[in-house]
């Protein structure tokens, strides 16, 4: 016998026993090692006669593969073993709670600001703003309610001087104001903001929110403001249909002066905008008066356009079932995480405004 | 104001149902504010007469009546007047009624053991007067109704409108009459004048002072002589009782029926309590005067008043004073009818701060063209009624009414309304709104009727013919869907970024008032102006708020209360500075109290720290574009931070405004708060400080270079002295090879063991990598030694070996 197939006979036989991990890298390095017995056969190559050389070779390189074959399976098999056995030890109970993680939120005004916006985007508005201290003649007087106008009992003013020039606006209107005085037609603005009034009590809270629209231009009637209204009321209740009803009234800064009710139902406790027989308020609108295109420098026989005044928070309070006007000041922490929005959830055109 | 159909009626001739009148008024711009139904309830008061009478067998003062109310049965009610005696007629209330003093609904119930049914009212219940001592008693002539209904059957609903300020006119039934005639609603029935014979002069002498801001215009008076004042007839006594005014006397009751009816005010005076003669005058400051509502008012200089030789009598068109007022003994009255300018009528009563029906209707002016109508009426009414002899009509002036006249251009209707309608149908609606019109060449010339103060343009007479003709005709014109400038500003835009970003990190968005506790204020003030509210709602909304936290705090507080323990929450508003428009800067402020992994299985518990909000509010400024390796951020902060633990971050080293402080709040201020939590940290954000980069985001995108070489990291460790800031020996590092050293990141702050007492120990990691070469170990040690000896040199630090 050869001494090759001695040692493979040998190796083989020390193979089929059990052995771990350090007796089969032992087995490796006695075969494969610098000196092993396979390594120094492989030496042996050159000296043997060139006859038997290749035959030689040729058994050897079988031996060799064999042999490493079989030690590389072992190994492969005890590896496999011993993950199998950390796995079997590594389970643990994922039903217990993951890291905690906060949620902020964006108040319901805050995101209906941004709804809002986000329609009158669409047609064209951009946004303004005005501060919230105002003086008596931008939230009163060039608005077309001089002093000891009647129409001024419709506010109850915050005053910050005995004089009463200084005030806290009543209404986002001085933003007009503002605007014109600052730029030249034509214009077309959305300005929505805080404004105050004396009075407090289950609906009314002394701070709420306004957004105030004008739109100047050379020919715009009232046909555009209706339309203007329609679309923005369907927009930002989503619904396809609206019902809504203009109705005079009066506004010292516009003439005609409208007021504008949309139908809505209760159905099962809950409000449903847009069908039945009922009739809400919800916003004040008209063509602004010449008085104030004058006040502001603007030529009535060549501008004229119409403004609107919103409510903010009574649209949330509609749109999402709000029904306490006070609470959204309030800031206890669960109405705020109830009715909050997810930041992440900006309102858009091509994503919708709401989910 | 309030109406009814039925007075309606009196000026329009329909036939259409009351629901077209309420859906009418609406379209025409005269809101329907309530209607309020009486008359199915009113029927069930009936005339009844007490038959018989027997004392209550538990009760002294009670009685037991059996009461004729028209049925077979006699009713037995049981009754404590002491009027009760038998044979009176009364009137009787069933049970189901509804008593409309008290809105109760009457039962049979058990009077200290006997059944009463029903109810024997006085007056005073039924509203019919003050009268409440006793129960109504009603003269024989009512003894052919018993069992029928007292109050008569025509009554109808009782309609509340809200009249816009515009619409003086409309303040009396005849104005809301002609309205809904000219929007096709019936006709406008022509007033009959009667016409009295008066041969006599009224010789009480009137006289108007000319002088300067005189506030009446024109005085007109009559005098009735030997009247006798009485209670009013029932159909005038039903007609203010329709529309929910109290029946006094007839002469009161004549003139506020006139005011209804037609909107014209008057007066009436005790003509024998005058002395002399009437002076209408500017009043001197002081003066004093009672009037009707029985306070005594202290004038200033230059109010309207009506005097005589004596003094003050009244306040012109606003309120009469007690000492001429009518009584029922009351024998020769002088009647006043007059015009007042509504500026000085508001400007008297709201230094007065006072409210009448007659200030109400002066001030958003009166017809001046009607006080002789108005004279006539009453005068005629009170002679009906009251007998004695009235005096010619005397009307003293300082100016005369002149007709205001426009010259409208019919074409400009639709240019504002966007529909037509035709020159026809314009000059019939405004005919009967009662403008003259003659037609010009190229417009229509129009006299505006006298009552109608509010219009005096164009566009006035646009606004009424839109009215008229009906908002529903108004077209829908959609709009365009186009955009020629963005919708947000840059400034905008990064107020929103901020408030989705904060948000975005836990925090819940509140919107507090803008006003505030002065004392929570002031705790915040720091040296700001205090910016006070002259009428805020209650002291504790007094003052303007200087810095969000006041309000933040209070209802973190309130919050903590409810049994939450770990909050953050925050705002982005305004805060103010001044008293001025524009003084104010819009801040985003957070505050956040307790823990971090409160009751965690996972994860080690900790108090929330300033380092929350610096990692927040740097991540917020760095996700808003800004560079968090150029912040600089020392320790300098406004008092209510925490000294030792707040901070303030710049932009750059320029140091130019501050972006933003964070920090503790001060431990003083939660002990004076009194508020409960582990750890308070705030921050506030200053929007208007934020410099908006020039760059766009589309230029910053375009330049991207990285460097492939190899980076090394290498880690320092120095000991320095502990008022040593780590910012300052990143400060020093970032200079030692500004191309090579990509970044430094301070990792480990030890102070204890091996380290003298005084000193810290601060671990820095260092990247350098070149964008040209990889660097060799002699590269890396030439910048290593230059570092530490920088440090060294600067910081005063030692390198640990």
């Amino acid at each position: 016998m050869s001494d090759l197939k001695k040692i493979r006979d040998e190796f083989i036989q020390k193979l089929k026993s059990k052995l771990d991990l350090v007796e089969l890298n032992q087995i490796k390095s006695d075969l494969f090692g610098k000196n092993g017995l396979v390594s120094s056969q492989f030496k042996k190559i050159g000296t043997i006669d060139a006859s038997e050389r290749k035959k030689f070779a040729s058994d050897l390189n079988v031996i060799k593969d064999e042999l490493q074959d079989l030690i590389n399976l072992k190994i492969n098999e005890i590896q496999k073993a011993n993950i199998n056995e950390k796995l079997e030890k590594e389970k643990i109970d994922v039903t217990l709670p993951e890291r905690s993680f906060v949620r902020g939120k964006i108040h319901p005004v805050s995101q209906t600001i941004d709804e809002i916006s986000s329609i009158f985007s669409e047609i064209g508005f951009s946004v303004e703003e005005g501060p919230d201290v105002e003086n008596e003649y931008n939230n009163f007087t060039a608005l077309n309610t001089p002093d000891n106008h009647p129409a001024r009992d419709m506010h109850d003013t915050f005053y910050l001087d005995d004089k009463r020039e200084r005030l806290l606006r009543t209404h986002t209107s001085p933003v007009q104001i503002r605007t014109m005085l600052k730029d030249k037609p034509p214009f077309k603005i959305i300005a929505p903001g805080r404004t105050y009034r004396s009075d407090s009590d289950q609906t009314h809270s002394p701070m709420f929110h306004q957004v105030e629209g004008l739109h100047i231009d050379k020919n715009i009637n009232m046909g555009h403001l209706k339309g203007c209204l329609n679309y923005f009321i369907k927009e930002f209740f989503e619904i396809k249909k609206i019902k809504m009803r203009f109705r005079p009234s009066h506004f010292p800064f516009t003439e005609p002066s409208a007021e504008v009710d949309i139908g809505y139902e209760i159905k099962d406790g809950k409000i449903l905008i847009g069908e039945g027989n009922q009739w809400l308020e919800i916003l004040g609108c008209g063509m602004v008066h010449p008085n104030v295109l004058k006040n502001v420098k603007v030529n009535p026989t060549k501008f004229q356009g119409y403004a609107f005044g919103i409510g903010i928070d009574r649209l949330a309070m509609l749109k999402y079932g709000i029904n306490d006007l006070r609470a959204f000041f309030d800031c206890d922490y669960r109405w705020l995480n109830h009715f909050g929005f997810d930041p992440l959830d900006v309102p858009s055109n091509y994503r919708g405004l709401s989910r | 104001m309030k109406i009814t159909f039925d007075w309606l009626k009196n000026h329009l001739k329909t036939n259409l149902k009351e629901k077209n009148l309420l859906e009418q008024l609406t379209n025409i711009g005269l809101e329907v504010e309530s209607v309020e139904s009486l008359s199915s309830d009113n029927q069930l008061f009936k005339v009844a007469k007490i038959i018989k009478i027997e004392k209550h067998p538990n009760a002294d003062r009670l009685k037991v009546c059996d009461v004729n109310v028209g049925e077979k049965e006699l009713k037995k009610v049981v009754c404590g007047a002491v009027n009760a005696s038998e044979g009176l007629i009364t009137i009787y209330a069933p049970p189901g009624a509804i008593i409309p003093k008290t809105n109760t609904k009457l039962e049979i119930v058990k009077i200290r053991g006997v059944t009463s049914y029903g109810m024997l009212c006085s007056e005073s219940e039924l509203n019919l007067s003050d009268e409440s001592d006793g129960i109504t008693e009603l003269s024989k002539k009512y003894e052919k109704n018993i069992g029928k209904s007292y109050f008569s059957k025509s009554k109808s609903n009782f309609i509340d409108l809200s009249i816009t300020p515009n619409r003086p006119d409309c303040l009396g039934v005849r104005g809301i009459a002609r309205d809904l005639a000219a929007s096709g609603f019936g006709k406008l029935i022509v007033p009959k004048e009667k016409q009295i014979k008066s041969k006599t002069k009224q010789t009480l002498k009137v006289k108007i002072n000319k002088e300067k801001g005189q506030g009446c215009r024109a005085f007109g008076s009559c005098l009735i002589k030997n009247v006798k004042n009485t209670e009013s007839p029932q159909w005038l006594k039903d007609k203010l009782i329709s529309v929910g005014q109290k029946p006094i006397s007839a002469i009161v009751d004549i003139t506020n029926y006139i005011m209804l009816d037609i909107n014209r005010p008057l007066h009436a005076y005790d003509a024998d309590k005058i002395e002399k003669g009437i002076i209408v005058r500017n009043s001197k400051s002081g003066e004093e005067f009672k009037a009707l509502d029985n306070k005594i008012y202290k004038l200033e200089k230059g109010m309207c008043v009506i005097s005589d030789n004596k003094g003050v009598l009244g306040l012109g068109g606003i309120i009469g004073g007690t000492r001429s007022g009518t009584e029922f003994d009351t024998k020769n009255i002088l009647l006043e009818s007059a015009y007042f300018d509504p500026r000085s009528i508001r400007s008297t009563a709201k230094k007065l701060n006072l409210d009448t029906d007659a200030k109400f209707r002066f001030e958003r002016g009166i017809d001046p063209l009607s006080i002789e109508t108005g004279l006539k009426k009453a005068a005629s009414l009170i002679h009906e009624i009251c007998g004695g002899e009235v005096s010619k009509i005397d009307i003293q002036k300082i100016e005369s009414y002149k007709p205001k006249t426009i010259n409208f251009d019919v074409n400009s209707f639709e240019n504002i309304i966007g529909f037509k309608i035709s020159e026809k149908e314009i000059q019939r609606i405004l005919t009967d709104l009662g403008f003259v019109i003659k037609k010009e060449k190229k417009f229509l010339k129009l006299i505006v009727p006298s009552w109608r103060p509010d219009i005096s343009q164009q566009i006035d007479i646009i606004e009424e013919l839109v009215r008229i003709s009906g908002y529903e005709k108004i077209k829908t014109i959609n709009p365009i869907k186009d955009r020629s400038k963005s919708t947000l500003t840059q400034t905008q835009r990064l107020f929103h970024f901020l408030q989705r970003a904060i948000a975005s990190k836990g925090y819940i968005e509140t919107i507090t008032w803008s006003f505030t506790d002065q004392n929570y204020n002031d705790h915040f003030r720091e040296a700001g102006k205090e910016i006070k509210i002259v009428n805020p709602i209650s002291s504790e909304l007094g003052v303007l708020r200087n810095s969000i936290f006041s309000n933040l705090i209070m209802y973190m507080s309130k919050n903590l209360d409810r049994g939450f323990k770990d909050l953050s929450i925050f705002e982005i508003g305004p805060i103010f500075t001044g008293y001025d428009p524009g003084e104010q800067r819009t801040v985003v402020c957070g505050l956040s109290a307790g823990k971090k992994s409160r009751f965690s299985w996972i994860e080690k518990e900790r108090n929330i720290d300033l380092f929350d909000a610096k990692r927040d509010v740097v991540q917020t400024l760095s996700e808003a574009g800004y560079n968090s390796d150029q912040f600089f951020i020392d320790s300098k902060t406004p008092n209510y931070y925490h000294p030792g633990k707040s901070g303030r971050i710049f932009l750059d080293h320029s140091k130019d405004k501050v972006a933003a402080y964070f920090g503790e709040i001060h431990p003083n201020i939660l002990k004076k708060i009194d508020i409960k939590t582990e750890n308070l940290i705030g921050f506030e954000i200053f929007l208007e400080n934020l410099k908006l980069s020039r760059k766009t985001l589309k230029d910053q995108k375009l330049k991207f270079s990285v460097s492939d070489f190899q980076k090394s990291e290498r880690d320092f460790a120095f000991v320095v002295n502990k008022d040593v800031e780590a910012q300052e020996l990143i400060n020093v590092i970032s200079k030692v090879s500004p191309n090579l050293i990509s970044n430094i990141k301070v990792f480990d702050v030890y102070e204890g063991e091996n380290i003298p007492d005084n000193q810290k120990s601060l671990a820095i990691s260092v990247t350098i990598q070149s964008s040209e070469k990889t660097l060799n170990d002699k590269d890396l040690e030439k910048i290593n030694n230059l570092i530490i000896e920088a440090v060294e040199n600067k910081t005063g630090a030692k390198i640990r070996s």
